[in-house]
This record gives structure tokens, sequence and C-alpha cells, in this order.
């Protein structure tokens, strides 16, 4: 099972984070930082998972940006490892397309991959329909309201 | 491939961050959010974060309660919210405002309400009611996106009590023409399963049309639900593994359209998702497993590209393969697979490798042999998680001939390791194999020594705890004991004169209690030179007052009199004007009893060590001050549960239903819950009673017990006896071990060992892996059944230790206990590994499901039903109800009992053509548990014979075995008698059969039954006149308020009814909104009840002469009322 979901620059400051069991708001921010600094410490040469307290942390590189997943024990880690691709994969899909950033977007699309801790959707476009059919809608939206949007 | 999306893919990070790439700083400049981010970036202190979300955060405030901002507006105020709570800064002020903008806002604006709430809320978040009318029109909404987005709100959260509101829509979008629509909508109902599963009992055939759907996203979203239901009942969907391996057969073949795969490779987690699920049904279970081989076999192959997915698939594979009934030729594929794992280069594969190792080692010690040199050359990896993981394998397969290098290994882990969850993990597993492998009583003390320092004050407490209980307790030999004490003892006496600062709390205290217990051992040494010693701990500044406690314990069991009384005097002078009441309480002890010789033999005999110490629990000495104290006007005490309970009640809505608020694991630890814990350690530390530190933290114990009790004492590999052991890891000289390895192993091939491997690397190996193959080929014939144990516990003590099959508990006993099993009847390799157990935790609703079964089954006989035995049998780790509906076995009932109810026969045990099914029949007065024996096989079966016990439970024999032998297809019933030793919620019956195949040797095999407490009550008819008369009499109570059965005119008789029904109440009377109810425990031992309507909940208040009879039926009604 997935605990969370956490993508961290490499000075360890959270860009995003997503929780599968509720964990108070005070104690997420000592587990961000200890487990990230677990993975940033780690050379290439070392394997990408890490035991942490009683679960493991899978993450991922990408240049300056880790994806961290922590998972039971259970959990097969080599398919979170490549899950992480995934998700990385459909976000570059979307992201190349519409330049901006959006914290909502990421989430969003996350929401369509992972849901109470399970993998519910690993198909890149069926995972990115809803958002890009939101989007549609609110660029005619925006059009209708105001012609020259800034967007 | 993956090479090039990564190079494609380093653009995402500037592109998340903004750092410095001009494109998006551009384009975002106008976002307040990328302000905030970048703001935040450039900051170096955490004191200057603090500042800038504080200001961010007035801002935000301001502006969502501004009336002019518009959902536009507000949807952007509250991606900045969700960014200041992600970095740990609370927005509490903005939940009511998220919810605002999932109902008013346009699609990308609601979007993100939705999106907040589901990020600000928990579960039982009040607020969260608020949603679902939002929620309610969205689902009626002609707009799919609106729909889509509410469907997937729910099936991240909603409130449990308000499921019935929406079910029926979500429901028909089951039948929704979009596919999307139909999959959100099993998810909803998969999120509704978890949270509430009694509220989607009608409708599991939809959930079936749902895996038949034709869109293979719809299908791959039921089997969330699926997995779910098959780890809690694999039997009952026995009949879709077909299902299953057809929808695999497909995957794996490529037919789903090309979007589902993953470069290049067919749906990956679809396949694993698939294979987790073959896994649970193949279980234990021949003819399903054998629908599996081929495609299992298929997927192997079809696996061969080198791609890190594939490998996914391939552990998931082999694991599916190890658990499910085993097929040779498959397992030898699969142990080359795993080959190809641990020897790869790529160090995620080699982690993988070793896991996979790890697993199956279990269930086959020799494929540790195969991958011997990978797995040295991993014990000396840089990476110390590749370390840490070779050394959960190397403690799966540690025997008594390897023991002593795989704890060295582990000891010099845990000397370089800095992570405390590891140190506590390892220290736990070594503690555990000394006690279980130790060759000697030197090195047994001296690994404990350096357990005990290394685990300083982070070690479990039931690691000193168990370790007192076995220096107290004694083994078979007093001889024996002896020495070990004395080695302790002399250990302990130059530890103490060297520099006993460094030394962890704990280690002192169980030094004091060691040298307070047998120092007396050592004749040639006068107590007071103890008593020097262990005063230098009193001075010491790093002691803490519990382990001064703990020395001024000693010092007065050792009381020395003559040349230390002067010093014991001084110490108890200084210390009985201590702050610390425990240390001021001990003092006085001390001061008293060293004066008086004669009342310290007294107290503390020195030959009662190991004697149990009778604990009144309940406190009844007490009642008499309590009675005063509620007569000058005290209030009465509350247990902290429920004052926790009326804290929450007052504060908030509550929406949660009451209930479970007991420890569930209150037999076992009965003597902590509720009642004063400091009387209770003072009167057990008085009386020097071994098991103080369970009675000091007893909660802790009971939860950090699971992790370190893996493996019970019992072990799961059969050994050789002792006494061939010591000289081969001597001897064993790298010659000598290839052609050992080489005589062993002869049916599977193993690589020989490359001559450049070193020689020192061949030494190590030929340590490590000393015993299995000769182990491996002994169980195959079935010899040993007894393993060795160094520290053989007496059987007083194996019968309360050893045994403990309560999973509720012990979680993890029970998969120690079925691979105990396994090596019983080796051929077939049907582990249970241990994180495979979670079955024990089922959730009401697949019991409910045969529970109404258990009732069709009542009615036949006319007689009230019994509930709840299913759900034990659920929990029970042996259960295999395969052929739990074999109506054929109640005829066996013998003719007296068959006409009394009875519950549904389960069955415990089916292996080597003997099927052991049992059910309790309710008597009037008693309780008869019978058990069938059937001999399923074609020739006779010898020497029969059958143990029951219970903690619990007083078990005598009706009619004992009758048969010595057993004729083909014939079955033999066995009854026993219980009577309750002492009230509980559920009682386990711990039974050992043995049998004699007429082939091979004989056979012998545990299992466990538990009943239920509301076996065992009766009603109680009284009068109100006799009622008020016992009422008073009492001693032992309870209260609770109980959830109320809503709906009818009448709640009060509507509950009662309930219980009257469900527990065999009898209702003396009904006043108003009052109610008192009696009932009794096998004829004896009265309960009475006292029910009152109260604020919307029945307030209820117990009262028996029996001790834990009170909470225990609490706990029971709580059950019914929840169950409905």
């Amino acid at each position: 099972m997935i605990k969370f979901v956490l993508m961290v620059n490499q000075q360890g400051q959270t860009r995003l984070s997503k929780y599968y069991e509720p964990v108070e708001l005070s104690k997420r921010a000592a587990l961000e930082a200890v487990g990230v600094r677990c993975c940033l410490s780690r050379g290439k040469h070392q394997c990408s998972f890490v035991e942490y307290k009683d679960f493991k942390l899978v993450y991922r590189q990408y240049a300056a940006l880790y994806v961290v997943v922590g998972v039971t024990d259970s959990e097969n880690e080599l398919s979170i490892y490549e899950l992480i691709q995934n998700f990385v994969e459909v976000l570059d899909k979307y992201f190349s397309r519409v330049i901006m950033f959006n914290l909502d977007s990421v989430h969003i699309i996350l929401d369509e991959m992972i849901q109470n801790g399970h993998i519910v959707e690993t198909n890149k476009s069926r995972i990115l329909a809803p958002l890009t059919a939101i989007d549609k809608m609110a660029d005619g939206l925006i059009r209708e309201e105001t012609p020259k949007t800034e967007l | 491939m993956s090479d090039v999306v990564e190079k494609t893919l380093t653009a995402l990070p500037s592109l998340l961050s903004l750092d410095s790439q001009p494109g998006s700083a551009k384009l975002s400049s106008n976002s307040k959010l990328g302000n905030l981010i970048r703001g935040i970036t450039e900051l170096t202190s955490k004191h200057e974060e603090e500042k800038l979300i504080q200001r961010e955060l007035l801002l935000i405030k301001e502006q969502v309660s501004s009336p002019n901002t518009t959902m536009r507006q507000m949807k952007e105020l509250m991606v900045r919210a969700i960014y200041c709570e992600m970095l740990g800064y609370g927005v509490s002020f903005s939940y009511i405002h998220a919810i605002k903008l999932a109902q008013q806002g346009n699609v990308l604006e609601k979007r993100v309400g939705y999106l907040a709430v589901s990020l600000f809320l928990n579960e039982s978040h009040e607020l969260l009611l608020l949603l679902v009318n939002t929620v309610l029109k969205d689902l009626q909404s002609t707009n799919l996106i609106e729909v889509c987005m509410a469907l997937t709100v729910v099936s991240q959260m909603f409130p449990k009590d308000m499921i019935p509101a929406i079910l029926p829509l979500v429901e028909e979008k089951l039948n929704h023409p979009k596919e999307i629509i139909r999959r959100k909508a099993v998810l909803a109902l998969y999120k509704f399963y978890l949270i509430a599963p009694n509220q989607v009992q009608h409708i599991h055939n939809k959930f079936r049309k749902a895996l038949c759907d034709k869109d293979p996203g719809v299908m791959s979203a039921s089997l969330h639900i699926y997995l779910q239901l098959i780890q809690e009942n694999p039997e009952g969907y026995k009949d879709l593994a077909p299902s299953f391996v057809t929808i695999l057969k497909q995957v794996v073949g490529g037919k789903l359209p090309m979007d589902f795969n993953y470069h290049s490779v067919p749906a990956p987690w679809l396949q694993i998702h698939l294979l987790r699920i073959l896994s649970f049904l193949g279980k234990n279970d021949q003819s399903t497993s054998e629908i599996m081989y081929e495609i299992l076999d298929e997927s192997l192959r079809r696996a061969e590209m080198n791609h890190n997915i594939t490998y996914a698939i391939l552990y998931e594979c082999v694991k599916c393969i190890y658990t499910i009934h085993p097929k040779s030729d498959l397992l030898e594929k699969a142990a080359k697979c795993i080959g190809n794992f641990v020897l790869s280069p790529k160090i995620n594969l080699k982690y993988l490798g070793l896991k996979a190792l790890t697993y199956v080692v279990q269930q086959d010690p020799k494929l540790a042999l195969q991958h011997q040199m990978t797995i040295i050359e991993c014990l000396d990896h840089p990476d110390l998680i590749i370390k840490r993981e070779t050394l959960e394998l190397l403690f799966r397969i540690t025997n008594d001939q390897n023991v002593t290098v795989i704890v060295e290994k582990m000891l010099d882990f845990l000397r370089i390791s800095e992570d405390d969850h590891t140190t506590i993990d390892l220290v736990g597993k070594v503690a555990e194999l000394a006690e279980k492998y130790a060759p000697d009583n030197e090195w047994f003390i001296d690994t404990m020594n350096t357990v005990f320092s290394l685990g300083g004050d982070l070690l479990q407490p039931d690691i000193p705890n168990s370790f007192l209980k076995l220096l107290s307790e004694g083994f078979d030999s007093v001889e024996e004991d002896k020495k070990l004490r004395l080695f302790a003892v002399n250990s302990y006496i130059s530890l103490l004169q060297r520099d006993a600062s460094k030394l962890p709390q704990r280690f002192l205290q169980v030094i004091c209690w060691v040298l307070g217990e047998y120092s007396h051992l050592r004749e040639d040494l006068e107590p007071d030179v103890i008593v020097r010693l262990l005063a230098k701990l009193l001075d010491m500044k790093s002691s803490s007052s519990e382990t001064k406690c703990w020395v001024l314990m000693a010092m007065t069991k050792l009381c020395p009199g003559g040349a230390a009384l002067a010093l014991v005097h001084n110490v108890s002078e200084t210390y009985s004007s201590s702050l610390d009441t425990m240390l001021r309480q001990r003092a006085q002890e001390l001061e008293i009893l060293s004066q008086d010789s004669e009342l310290q033999a007294k107290v503390l005999p020195r030959s009662a060590s190991m004697e149990p110490v009778e604990v009144d629990s309940s406190l009844s000495f007490l009642d008499g001050f309590v009675s005063e104290a509620l007569a000058a006007g005290a209030a009465p005490y509350k247990p902290p549960h429920q004052r926790q309970e009326e804290l929450s009640r007052s504060k908030a809505l509550n929406l949660e239903p009451y209930g479970l608020s007991l420890p569930i694991s209150m037999s076992s630890c009965s003597i902590t819950d509720r009642q004063s814990p400091t009387l209770l350690s003072i009167s057990s530390g008085l009386s020097g009673d071994s098991t103080d530190f369970s009675h000091k933290g007893s909660s802790t114990v009971l939860k950090l017990d699971g992790v370190k009790r893996l493996w019970g004492r019992d072990g799961y590999l059969a050994q050789k006896e002792p006494t061939e052991e010591a000289p081969r890891i001597e001897a064993a000289s790298p010659v000598r071990s290839a052609d050992q390895l080489g005589n062993n192993n002869s049916q599977t091939p193993t690589p020989t060992p490359t001559p450049e491997c070193d020689q020192e690397k061949q030494q190590l190996a030929s340590s490590l892996f000393v015993g299995l193959a000769s182990q491996s080929s002994i169980c195959l014939m079935g010899k040993s059944d007894q393993p060795s144990q160094r520290f053989r516990r007496k059987t007083k003590a194996s019968g309360s230790s050893e045994q403990i099959t309560n999973p509720l508990v012990f979680p993890s006993d029970g998969s120690d206990n079925l691979l105990y099993k396994n090596l019983l009847d080796s051929p077939d390799l049907d582990g249970s590994p241990p994180e495979q157990t979670p079955g024990l935790d089922a959730p009401n609703g697949a019991c409910d499901a045969e529970e109404e079964s258990t009732d069709a089954d009542m009615k036949e006989i006319k007689t009230p039903p019994i509930r709840d035995e299913h759900v034990t049998a659920e929990a029970s780790p042996h259960h295999d109800p395969d052929r739990s509906k074999d109506p054929s076995l109640t005829s066996h009932l013998p003719a007296e009992l068959s006409a009394l109810p009875h519950s549904k026969t389960t069955t415990l045990f089916s292996k080597q053509n003997l099927d052991v099914s049992a059910c309790h029949v309710q008597k009037e007065d008693s309780v008869v548990l019978v058990v069938f024996i059937s001999n399923c096989s074609d020739s006779f079966l010898q020497q029969i014979r059958l143990q029951v016990d219970s903690e619990e439970l007083e078990v005598s024999c009706v009619s004992d075995s009758p048969s010595e032998e057993l004729k083909s297809h014939s079955v033999a019933v066995c009854q026993y008698f219980l009577t309750v030793k002492r009230p509980s919620v559920h009682f386990d019956l711990s039974a050992t059969v043995s049998w004699q195949p007429p082939a091979g040797s004989p056979l012998t095999t545990q299992f466990s039954y538990r009943l239920p407490l509301t076996a065992f009550i009766r009603a109680l008819r009284l009068s109100t006149e006799e009622y008020g008369a016992k009422w008073l009499a009492f001693s032992h109570d309870t209260k609770q308020n109980l959830t109320l059965i809503q709906g009818g005119r009448d709640p009060l008789a509507a509950t009662l009814d309930v219980l009257k029904r469900k527990l065999q109440l009898h209702v003396v009377e009904v006043i108003g909104v009052e109610a008192i109810v009696a009932c009794c425990l096998q004829q004896d031992q009265p309960c009475l009840m006292h029910c009152r309507m109260h604020a919307g909940m029945l307030a209820v208040w117990l009262r028996s002469p029996v001790p834990d009879l009170p909470d225990c039926l609490l706990y029971c009604c709580q059950r019914a009322l929840q169950e409905l």
C-alpha cells in the first residue's frame, strides 16, 4: 500500500505532498524532513529504496527534483519505482502542452492515478482525460467571460 | 527507451520549481502561487519561511472572507492555502471556503474546491457533512465532468453515515454508457466497502458485473474490491479463479489496447494486481492452484524483456508461485528467476532479489545455499539497505549451527546503524535468536549483554522482561539453571566493577534484578559486596529514578545484615525524603525489611521468585473506601475511555458510532486496565515478580510485540539434536564445505563456487549456511518434529508463552505455527508469509454475510442462534473453511447433543488425508466442544491423539479420542466440556492432534479454535426484588454509553430486543426510559445490567461478582449492536 507521495527539490523543500493515511500536520514536516534527507544523501550506486521507520521509501531523481513514495513493506518496490516514472511521464505529457505551473493540476493527476493508497489507473491518456476535459471547458468559459486572458 | 524519456524529463523540475527558467518564470509572473514558491525557495532559514508564510496566511484569510472575492480568485487562494498547509502551517480558516468553492464554482473551480477539501479534511471531519449536498447535486448533473469529479471525491473520502444518501445514485452509475463514469463508480463503491462494508453487502453481484465489464479500466477497478474481499475470505471466491486466470492470460497475451502498455509491457500494474489475487486464491488449495500453473509459467516466460517493470512482475510471479500449492517445475523456474535478480549488477534488482529470497527461504531453505556467495557479497555491500535486507534473509535461515556467525553479523550492523527503528527491530531479532539457539550459557549472556547495551533504552520492554522470565522460570535441569544464573551474576558483577555509567538504564535494571535474586549463588561473596556495588549506581548522575527503584528493591532482597547495614540505612534515609513517591516507597520498604529479617524472609521468600503473583485486579479490597467516599459526595470513577468520550461529545458533533473502546486484548492484560497502576506495580514489585516490566508499560508491550515475534519460540526450522552441532563450525574448511554442499544438494544443481572466491568468504559461507541442506532433507523424511532449543522452557511455562494463538494480540504467531506445520509435512510447501496474514482484522462485512447463513442453519433446528462464531473462524490463523459447509459432519453429532443449538462446523485443519473440524454445542448449563476427526484416505490412521488446552477455559474430556485407529473414510468424534476459568471476550483453545499414517512417521499438528463469550452466557431469570438485592452485593462494575438502535418507535425496546436475541439476556423489567437486564455466565456467575436512555445513547451499567465479566459482556453488547 502507498502511504504518501512527495515531490521535493534538492534543498529538501516540499513541492507537493499527498498522504493516503491521516498524518497530523505537525508530524508531516518531521517525516518529510527526515525521510527526504535519507533519500537525498544516497548516491547513484545505492539502491532507490530506503527503510524508514516501519515503512519503505521509494525515490527517483529527475535532475533537481525528487519524487519520494512511502510504501508498506508488503509493497513491490520496483513496481512503485516504475509508477513514479509513469507519473512523471504523465506530467511531462500534460505540461509540455500547457506550460504553466499548477499545484492543483499535479494533484488532480495524482488523484487519477492513486486513491486510498492503491494504484487505480496507469493508462496515460485515461489519467489525463478528466483534466483535459476540465481545461477545455474552462477555456471556453474564460473566452466567454474575458476574451483576452493572460493565460 | 526510458533513458530518452528521462532526458526529456530533465526539463520538468525547473518547470515545477520555477527556478531559473526564464520562460516559465515569465509565464507565471502573474501567478501569486509562483511568487510565493519563488519567495520560499530563496529563503535560507526556517524562521524567515515562517514569517513569510504567516504574512501570506493573513493575506489569504483576509481575502477569503471578503464578500467581493470571486470564485476564480477563491480558487487561486485555495491553491495557495493548500501550499501553505503542505508546508506545515494550518489553514483551518479556509476549510469552509473550500467547501463553498466546491459548491459554487464552475468546473475547474469546483474541481479545485473538491481537491482542497480532500487535502484539508480527514474522513471524520465534521465539515465533510456540508459536502454531501454538493456531491448529491453533482452526481445528478448532466455535465459528465461534474459527475466524474463528484465520484472522484467520494472515492477519496465520504462521511460513513451519509453513504445511504448517495448509494443509489452511485449504483446507478455502474450502468453508465461512459467507461470513466462506470470505473469511478466502482472505485467509489470500493471506498464504501472500505469504510462501511455492511452498506454494500447487497451489491456484490454488481461487482461481478464490473469484473466482466467490456472495458478493461472498469474491470481493473473492480479488482481492488476483489483483492480486499479475497484477502478476507478466499473461500468465498474460489469460483472466480478461472476468470482471473483468463483475464491475466489476455493481459499477458497483449489483448488490451495499446495505450494500456507501459514501455511496451502490457498493463504491468494490472498484472501485478492479478498475481496478488491469484496467490490469495491458490494458497493452501491444490485444485485452484492447478488452474494457475499454466499462466504463471507463461508470465515467467513472457517477462523476458530487460526492463525494471518486467522484473517487478517477475517478483510478484515468484512470490505467487511460492505461495500457492507448489509445483516442482514452476518452483525450479522461479528459483532460477530469483538467481537473475540477485546476480544482477543493478542494485535495485539485487535488493528485490534479496527480498524475494527472504520470502522463499521460509519455504525452502536450500535456496539460500544456491546463492550463498551472492548473499555473502551482499553482506559486505557498501549500501546499508542491501546489508540490512541480507540480515533479514539470514535471520530466516538461522539454526543452532550458524547462530553465532549470524548474530555476530547482526551485532556488527547494529554497531554502525543510526536508525532507531532498525535498532529496535534488529535487537529484538538478536534476542530472539539468542534465546532460541544459544550454544552455551556464556555466549547467551554475552550476547544478551550486547543486546542490552546496544539496544539501550530504545529496547522493547518485552526483551528484558522475557530474559528475566527465562532466568527465573528456568529450564528442565536445575543444575543448568543454576549455572546460567551464576554466569549472569558473575558477568554483571564484573560489569559493575568497571565503569557502569555508560550502561543504559534498562540494562542496569536487569542487572539489579538478577543480582538481587541470584547473587546468593556466589557463595564465596558476601552480600555486602553486592550492596556496595549497587549503591554506586545510586550515586551515578545518569541513573533514572526508575533505576534507583530497582536498586533499592535489589538491596531489599539482599537483606544484608552485618557489614553493609549502615550503608543501607544511609541509603534508605536519603531516599525516604525523595520527591519521587515510588522511590520513597521503596526506601521505606528497604528501611523496614532490612531491620526485620524475619519479615523480610516472609515477604520476599527466596524460592518464590517464579511463582505467579495473585493480583486482585478489581481492587475489591478498596470497595469500603470507595463507598465511603461516594457517600461523602465524591464523584464516581469513570474509566479513561468514558471520560474521553464524554469530553469529545461535549466538544463537537460526534458522528462516529461508539464502541470498541475497550481494549480487545483485555483478557491478556487485565491487570492494567482501568485500575490504578501504581498500586499494582508496588505489590508486584515487592514480591519480586519478574513481570514488573510488563506492568509498567503494558500497552506498549502489546503493541510492539508483533514486531519482534515474527517468529515464535518454536522457530520455523526443524533442528538436529544439539549434540551434533559444534565441531562442524570450527572444522569447516573451504574444501570440505564445497563437497559438503555437493553432497547435500544433489537434486538441485548448485553453481560451484568460483575459484576466485577467496578463502575467507568460503569459510564464512560454510559457517553461515551450515545445516541448511541437511535440515531440509531431514524434514522431508518427516523425522524431526522436535525443534531443539537450548533454552527449552518447562512445560508449565510453555503453556502460557509459546502457544499463544490469540491473533489479536500476537498477530504473527499464526504464521509461525503455519510454518511450523509446513515443516512437518514438507513435501507440499504452502506456507504463509508473515506479511500475508492480515486477514485477521477482517472488517465486519464479510463475516456478516456468513453469519446470516449461520442463522439459516439454526432455524432448521428451531433454536436460538449462536452468533459470532464465524468471526472467530475468520480470525483463526489455521482456518481452512474449504469444507466448512459440509453438512454431513453434523450428522455425527452425538444423539444427546444433536437437538441442542450448535455453532457452524468449522474446518480447523485439513492435511495429509486428515480433516479436523469442530463446533460447539450450547447445553443448558455448559458448553460442549465437539471435534470431528475424519480420515479421508483409503487407509487406516493409527494412534490418533487429540489434546485440547486453553488458558481461560477449563477443558475436561467427555469422551476422549475414542479410537486408537481410524478406519478409512470414517469420522471420530471427541467431546470436551468447557467451563470458564476467567471471563474473556473470546476464548482460544489450542489443540494438538497427532496421528500415525500407514506409511511414514507420526505427524503432529496444532490448531486453534475460538469461542465467543456469548456461547457461555445464559439468561438469568429473577424478579425485580431479587435483582435489587443482588445489585448492591456485586462489586465489579463498569459503565459505558452504547448506541441505540434507531428507527423504530421505541429505540429502547428495539435495542433490548437485539441484546436479548443475540446474547440471550433476560429483560427483568422495563420502567420508562430505564430497563434492568440479567444474565449469567454458566449458571452460577451472574451479571446484572442497568440501562437508561439518555441523550440519544443507552447508558449501561454492568455489575457482577466476577472480575472482568462486566467489561467482557459490555464488549459483547457493543459488538452485538454494531453488527446490525
